[in-house]
This record gives C-alpha cells, structure tokens and sequence, in this order.
C-alpha cells in the first residue's frame, strides 16, 4: 500500500521508479518452483484434505450405522456386490466408503492436531534453549537427547497402558512425538542468527527481546520448521495407523484407518477388502506427503542437521 | 579416543537411569495396582495385606530406591498373569526376536549395497531409476500394510508361506521381509548417495589418471571411502529396526519380544511392560554406542570433530 502510495506520488511529480515485481507468497512461489508431476501430487493432497474436511457431506451412510443384512459384500466389480455400497461392507454391516472417508478424516485431525502441538512443543523449546544457554538450555537438549535414544514407539505403549487409550491420549501422546527435531534446528537457528548484523543492528536500535524473536529469528526458522512439519506428519500418520491397528488407538466403534486395517486383519483370508481399502488409502497419503515433503526439502534448500 | 569412548559410555549410562526413573514414575501415575490386579470384591484386609507385601504402602522414593535395588540385584519382579519372573518370561522370547533381527538385517544389508552401488552406477539408466522408486515405496509404506499385503498374497492365495507362528525359519520369512523394507530402502538411498558423493572427489580422478582399471577405482577407492556413512546408516537402522519389532511380531505372532510387549501394554501388565521397555532401550541406547565407536574406528576425522 504505501509502496503504491509512493510509487504514485514519484510517478506524478514526473521522477522514474523501477516496476518492482510484487513478491509472490509463499504458496505462489512454491506453485510456480514446482513441476507439472510435483503440482499433480499438491492438487491429490489438497484434494484428499478436502474430501477428508467433507466426510459428513460425502459419505452416504453413518459410518457406525450396521445393517446385519448386508454384512461382508464386496465392492462394487466384485461378484456378489450391493449397488448400494461402493466398497462394500465389514462384518458388521457397516459401509466401508463411509468409515473410510470419516477414517480418513479423524486420521488428518489427529494428525494435524497432535503435529501442531508437537510443533509448538519444539518450538518454544527450541528457542528457550537458544535464549538460555546456561543449565536450561543444557537441560533442555538433554531431554532432547534422551527421546532421540528410546524409540517413541515404547513411549507411546508406556503412556497408552497407563492413560488408556483414548483420542485425547492419543492427540496428546503424538503431540509429544517428533517435537525434538524442532527443538534441535530452532535451537541452532537461535543461536545463529543472534549473531548476525542485523540482529545486533536491531538490539542496538533498542528492539525487545520478542522483536526480535517474532520479527527476525522466527521468520528465518519458518523453512526447515515447514520441512520438519512434512517430514513428521508423514511419521505421525504411520504412528496413529500403527497404534490403532494393534487396538491401542481410538475406542471402537469410531474409524481411523488403521483401526479399520486391524479390524479387517481377521478377516483377510475370506473378505480382503475390509483391510485392503483403507490400507491403500494409508498408503496413498504418507507417499503423497513424503513426495512433497522429499521436494520441499530441496525446494526450500534446506539441510537438516 | 579414550576420551571420547567414556564421554559416550556416560552419556549412555545417563540415559538409560532416566529411562528406568521414567518407567517406574510412569507405571505409578495410574494409581495403585492392586485395584485392578485383585479380583473384584476383594475384602478390605486382604487388599491391604497385599498392599503391603509389595510395599505400595511406603512413600515413592522408598519405592524408587528398592525398585532400584531390585535392578541391580536381577529382581525384576513378576509377571502379573504368568506368575513368574518376567526375566524368565523374557529369556525365552529373546531367541525370537535375534532371530528375527538376523534375517532382517542381513537380508537388507546383503539387497541394500549391490542395490545401492548400481543405482549409483547406473544412475542414468531405467534400472537406476527403477531401483530408486521402489526404494521410495518401500519406505513410504507402512510396515502393517505390506504385511497385511504379504499375508494376502503368499500365505492366501499362492499358499507358500505361513501366516504367523515361530515353527520353523520360513515361519520368520515374512516378517524378516516386512522389517527389513524401510531399512534396505534406507540402505539403498544411503549407499547410492554416499557413492555418488566420492565418485566427484578428486582423488578417484587422480586414481583413474594414472591408469588404474575401473574395478580397481570403484572396488578399492570408491566403496571404501563410500562405506564410512553407509556404517552409520545401518546402525542407525537397527535403531528403528528394534522399535519397529514390536508392531511386526504382533501381526505375525512370532512369540518374540516384541508381541509380549504389546500383549503387556493391552493387558497393563507393567513388570512385563517395564522391563520390556528397558531392555530395548538399552538395546537401542548400546547399539548407537557400538555404532559411533566403530565410525570413529574406521573415520579418523570423526575423534577430532566429535566433540
């Protein structure tokens, strides 16, 4: 606006200014660094999210909804289907298009939830540690270093068995995974930038210690923190996938994928698409997002470690 | 060398006593576990008495520090439904799960390198290329789903291998397989790039130059130089190969490790659990000891950088 403003101004007082090129945003910019296979890959995922946003709207059947009559069909191509259940249905009758979609969907939120508060874990963590060199921070990434020795796949056993398994344990239990790889490159990131010119030039204009962390040091952070981001939302799906497949996610009846994967598990021998469908769908979204994941690394040039 | 030797020792000594205190804090936060260790309707006296021949009546630390005693004398306690020492529960188990361990690394390491150095020498070509995208779909598919997609095809349709069980050595086959997928892709990635990161160095140039054959210049200069990240992957993988063991050996019940941990964790059998989750703790905190100590073995410049 003010650029606009001035570039008015210098216009009708006859001076010359350069055209200066509107700096695309982040997305935009992103769009345009990406090739025609990698744009393929970003319009599957924005559409999974939003048939994952619209399950209610999209799913033909209450997900839980049983109709005895109708158990085990196969899907629709199959001999034996029911018209009426695209993807047949489980041993309790119950649609499979339906309880995938709203599977899918409870996954994306435990995902999305349980990495932004990992996130915002390893954030804060990462730039106490970086502030506070003394015993804090050294505390700090001793924790750090400590996560990073056990497998958080015994964490997350140790804390189900003691907290029951539940979504909220669950959010929570992923919120804690992961946070440790933003702990470590806001950390360094701190330290780093806090000595250069244009920090020191800031502290000596008088700024506030959240200035500049708001305004200087997070900004520069804001690219490694969105490859870590795609990198452990990947993670996170498998782990969500993984503890509801062994029983130990979400309380049935409610659907997540794997949770639909661990129940179809008893019937594969006979009906394989129970297991079969939403294993495909895991599949599809932690390759779609370890794709793009993988190109952002590079796109942003950004070297974790 | 020394130095650093003990620095690491100590540091991995440090982690596993936070490990034990966490365990033991952790397994105390559910409230008492006679509440749902006894049957229901329980009588008030013998609750009591039994509280107290566990010695849940003392304060936690009192606790802490015979839990702790308890370690370090090999009193590991019971098994809540076997009824016997959970050491001995788990002695039994472990055969498995080395077993198991045994086939999956060698199967990943013995694919991963000749897979890795060809894709790197034939990185223009559809067998470089091929031989990357299946190492990325090995390592984006969760390892349930593949196991789900094995027993589907070998053990249903084509009826060659068992669905689970430990009676025989084709009985570890798929679960070898499905542990070692994320790992022979990780290898795969690792060998190729480590290759194709010396292949530009000037030194092989200078090999070349002064006439040696290209077996010799790949053989001699090129892997040996390659192998030093290629050690630290595979010992990083182990890592993740053990915690990876305890979802595989539940689908495939190979009556190892890693499926009594998870029977533990449903069951809330916590000596069972505590010490399951100890020991692979352990087995991860010394395997990443094993693995820094060998990679400053073979890498001199390692001991200087290290600290």
């Amino acid at each position: 606006m003010t650029d606009l403003i001035a570039r008015t101004t210098a216009t009708a007082s006859g001076a010359r200014v350069p055209a200066r090129r509107p700096r695309p945003s982040g997305l935009a910019y992103l769009w345009g660094k990406a090739g025609l296979a990698m744009r393929l890959y970003m319009l599957l995922l924005a559409l999974t999210l939003l048939v994952a946003a619209l399950a209610a709207v999209l799913a033909p059947y209450d997900p839980n909804a049983q109709t005895l009559l109708a158990r085990l069909k196969p899907p629709v191509g199959m001999a034996g289907a029911n018209p009426a259940h695209l993807l047949g249905t489980d041993q309790l009758g119950r649609d499979i298009y339906s309880r995938t979609l709203h599977g899918l969907q409870l996954t994306m939120v435990i995902a999305f939830a349980g990495s932004f508060i990992s996130l915002l874990i390893g954030v804060t963590a990462g730039v106490i540690a970086g502030y506070a060199r003394g015993a804090i921070g050294a505390a700090i990434m001793a924790v750090v270093d400590i996560q990073i020795a056990v497998p958080f796949t015994l964490i997350a056993l140790l804390v189900i068995a003691v907290f029951g398994n539940s979504l909220p344990v669950l959010i929570a239990v992923i919120g804690v995974a992961g946070w440790e790889s933003y702990a470590r490159i806001v950390r360094a990131q701190v330290l780093s930038v806090s000595r250069m010119p244009f920090v020191e030039a800031a502290i000596a204009a008088g700024a506030s210690d959240w200035r500049i962390l708001f305004k200087h040091v997070l900004p520069n952070v804001a690219s490694p923190i969105i490859v870590v981001w795609t990198m452990t939302f990947s993670a996170v799906i498998l782990l969500e996938s993984s503890l509801s497949f062994l029983g130990l996610g979400v309380q049935p009846p409610t659907a997540t994928l794997g949770s639909m994967v661990g129940m179809g598990r008893d019937y594969l021998a006979s009906h394989a698409w129970i297991a079969v469908i939403p294993s495909l769908v895991i599949m599809f979204v932690s390759l779609l997002v370890l794709l793009i994941g993988d190109w952002l690394r590079d796109a942003l040039d950004v070297k974790l470690k | 060398m020394l130095e650093f030797l003990a620095r690491r020792t100590l540091g991995a000594i440090a982690t596993l006593l936070v490990v034990i205190a966490a365990v033991f804090f952790a397994t105390r936060l559910s409230g008492n576990v006679m509440d749902y260790m006894l049957p229901p309707g329980v009588d008030i006296e013998t609750k009591q008495a039994m509280v107290e021949r566990f010695g849940l009546d003392q304060p936690i630390w009192v606790q802490f520090i015979r839990f702790m005693q308890g370690i370090f004398s090999g009193e590991w306690g019971l098994g809540l439904y076997e009824r016997r020492s959970v050491v001995e529960i788990y002695a039994e188990r472990i055969p498995n799960t080395l077993q198991l361990f045994a086939y999956a690394l060698g199967l990943a390491v013995v694919l991963g390198l000749p897979l890795g150095i060809v894709a790197a020498l034939q990185r223009k070509s559809v067998l470089g290329s091929a031989i990357m995208t299946l190492a990325f779909v090995g390592y984006a598919t969760p390892n349930f789903v593949l196991a789900i997609v094995m027993i589907l095809v070998f053990s249903f349709n084509l009826h060659w291998l068992p669905s689970s069980g430990d009676a025989s050595a084709l009985h570890f086959l798929m679960p070898a397989i499905v542990l070692a997928a994320p790992m022979l892709a990780e290898i795969i990635r690792f060998a190729r790039n480590a290759l194709l990161d010396v292949m530009g160095q000037d030194y092989l140039r200078t090999a070349r130059a002064k006439g040696l054959p290209e077996r010799l210049v790949i053989g001699k200069h090129a892997l040996r130089n390659a192998a030093i990240p290629v050690v630290t992957v595979i010992g990083l993988q182990v890592a993740g190969m053990v915690a990876r063991c305890v979802l595989v050996e539940a689908v495939f019940a190979t009556k190892g490790v890693g499926d009594l941990i998870v029977f533990a964790t449903i069951g809330r059998d916590y000596p069972v659990l505590q010490f399951g989750v100890i020991l692979i703790a352990g087995l991860v905190v010394v395997t990443s000891l094993v693995v820094d100590v060998l990679y400053s073995a073979i890498d001199p410049r390692v001991k200087v950088t290290a600290s």
